[in-house]
């Protein structure tokens, strides 16, 4: 039997540049996930991702079609409306995620005005759902970069952030300075979002964002292992998607996110503590011993 | 020798220039269990996080064995009421401990063996060594509040705030509970719980503080827990049946 189809993605060049990105995204993002799905934040991912477009459309009317200055665009943007955020809601009796889902459909709609205005021609719709194949050396640079920036940054921090994020006021009282561990974790969520931007977009990029972490989550009772298994998954899951794009000629985003989706499923399902087929597998009685107890009734019943 | 102390000078806490607590001032001591006291509102739970720094002091100090600020709230464990804790959160009784070292071992330094002692000692000290591997949300309420007792022992404080730690507790477990805090007490540890339970002040506190807004007043329970203290600490009167049982005189 041939086997030739299974190794020929691996001898272009594109693919290569493709799987590398790949990899590295998939780790970034998927060890960032287990502070999104722990903190709750995936609603918030999701607006700040929508709100990077304007500073990509100022990006492309200033500088064209280049992935450095899309890059200081789409950060400008999201720490915009990250910190705008922060003003509303501490300064008005507007809470965060309204302010927040305020400004991220603001600052969409502002990125699709300014994108019509521009000369330049783009295709929003590579914005929304990425290109991976198209990742040019630049791009690959930039999420090399963010991946080397991003990872030692959370193993370093790795106390401070787990005090704040399971009691920020125990942890402030303990010293650590639970406000700039927010901010820097928001920054970091941030720049993953924007390494994930040319390969999956926007819309997809949450999915990277999200699954990795969730299925550990019902796997596991370790911060650190919901890290590191998140970053692995991710990683090992955006290469498969992408092979089996490639092999069946389906888009890339989308089959990367449905693996993801895929591996969430068979955790949500069968994990052994907190899936639901075990549950549902599990004798009613765990104690063989009170069951026993109770069928010889021997000792004083109390109602 | 003389105890180690917890003194508080002339302290407010003020939440955007609207004070909850007024111009309180006391001297506590190691190896009492002291009862913080109150109707709702009466600024029980800013009083204790003033304590670590938690809430804004408007004036005043706290200073513990002589030192104030960071030295002495390394000494201060304050433990939060459990509606504020995410019990869903993926970690062990033995990970909640272990964060109890966390301080001692800066943001880096690796466990060495003095500290998985600690943590073993604290575990064993509130009967937790079974439970270690437990999640936090399969606990009951109890055991949890235990879990978080061994996470302020292990991080070596010589204060523990307790913030209604017996609300939502049935007696067995208020029981053991009440035990643990004992033992803490005994060892010359200094405990400072709010509570709102009056039927039960004189079996767990050696000493009351009353307060609303300010303090109302402060000492020895058999002294201080009376029925014109309770009437000016909650204004309005709020005895029950179950009071005048217990021997409350009035």
């Amino acid at each position: 039997m041939n086997m030739d189809w299974l190794f020929e993605p691996f001898r272009h060049g594109f693919m290569q540049g493709a799987l590398f990105g790949c990899a590295l995204i998939g780790f970034t993002n998927g060890a960032l996930s287990s502070f999104i799905v722990i903190r709750r934040l995936a609603l918030m991912a999701d607006a700040m991702a929508h709100s990077l477009l304007p500073g990509v459309a100022v990006a492309l009317i200033l500088f064209g079609l280049m992935p450095a200055t899309l890059f200081v665009g789409a950060l400008l943007a999201a720490l915009l409306v990250a910190f705008g955020t922060q003003i509303i809601s501490n300064s008005s009796r507007i809470k965060e995620d309204t302010a927040l889902g305020l400004l991220f459909a603001c600052s969409f709609s502002l990125g699709l005005v300014l994108i019509s205005l521009s000369s330049v021609r783009v295709n929003v719709s590579d914005y929304l759902f990425g290109n991976i194949l198209g990742l040019g050396d630049a791009d690959l640079w930039i999420i090399y970069l963010i991946s080397l920036v991003a990872l030692p940054v959370l193993v370093a921090l790795e106390r401070p952030l787990l005090l704040t994020m399971f009691e920020p006021a125990v942890a402030s009282s303990q010293g650590v300075p639970v406000n700039s561990v927010k901010y820097l974790l928001i920054g970091l969520l941030v720049l993953a979002m924007i390494s994930s931007l040319q390969a999956v977009g926007v819309i997809l990029a949450l999915g990277m964002l999200i699954a990795p972490a969730a299925t550990i989550y019902l796997l596991s009772d370790s911060l650190a292992t919901i890290f590191w298994a998140g970053g692995i998954l991710g990683s090992a899951g955006s290469c498969a998607g992408l092979l089996i794009s490639y092999w069946l000629n389906l888009p890339s985003g989308p089959c990367i996110v449905l693996v993801l989706g895929g591996v969430f499923l068979l955790a949500y399902l069968f994990a052994p503590r907190y899936g639901i087929v075990p549950k549902l597998l599990r004798p009613r009685h765990l104690h063989e011993a009170s069951l026993a107890r109770w069928k010889r009734q021997d000792f004083p019943r109390q109602y | 020798m003389s105890y180690h102390r917890l003194e508080i000078k002339d302290l407010t806490v003020s939440y955007k220039r609207v004070p909850a607590v007024h111009h309180v001032s006391l001297e506590l001591k190691c190896g009492s269990c002291i009862g913080l006291l109150g109707p709702n509102g009466a600024g029980k739970t800013s009083f204790l996080k003033a304590l670590v720094g938690l809430a804004p002091l408007e004036t005043g100090s706290v200073r513990f064995h002589g030192q104030s600020g960071k030295v002495a709230r390394s000494e201060i464990a304050y433990l939060p009421q459990r509606t504020m804790v995410d019990w869903d959160f993926p970690i062990t009784v033995r990970g909640i401990v272990e964060m109890g070292r966390y301080q001692a071992l800066g943001w880096w330094r690796k466990f060495r063996e003095a500290d998985h002692l600690a943590v073993a000692r604290s575990l064993e000290a509130m009967e937790l060594k079974d439970l270690e591997d437990r999640q936090i949300s399969a606990l009951s309420g109890g055991q949890q509040q235990r879990a978080f007792l061994a996470r302020a022992l292990a991080q070596e404080a010589h204060v523990f705030l307790l913030d209604e730690p017996f609300s939502g507790l049935d007696k067995p477990a208020q029981d053991l509970l009440g035990g643990s805090i004992r033992r803490l007490a005994d060892a010359g540890n200094l405990l400072v719980v709010s509570h709102h339970d009056l039927r039960t002040v004189r079996e767990l506190f050696d000493q009351v503080i009353f307060i609303n807004g300010e303090l109302v007043a402060f000492g020895e329970t058999d002294k201080i827990f009376t029925a014109s203290n309770i009437e000016k600490a909650f204004h309005t009167h709020i005895f029950s049946g179950a009071l005048h049982e217990h021997g409350l005189a009035l």
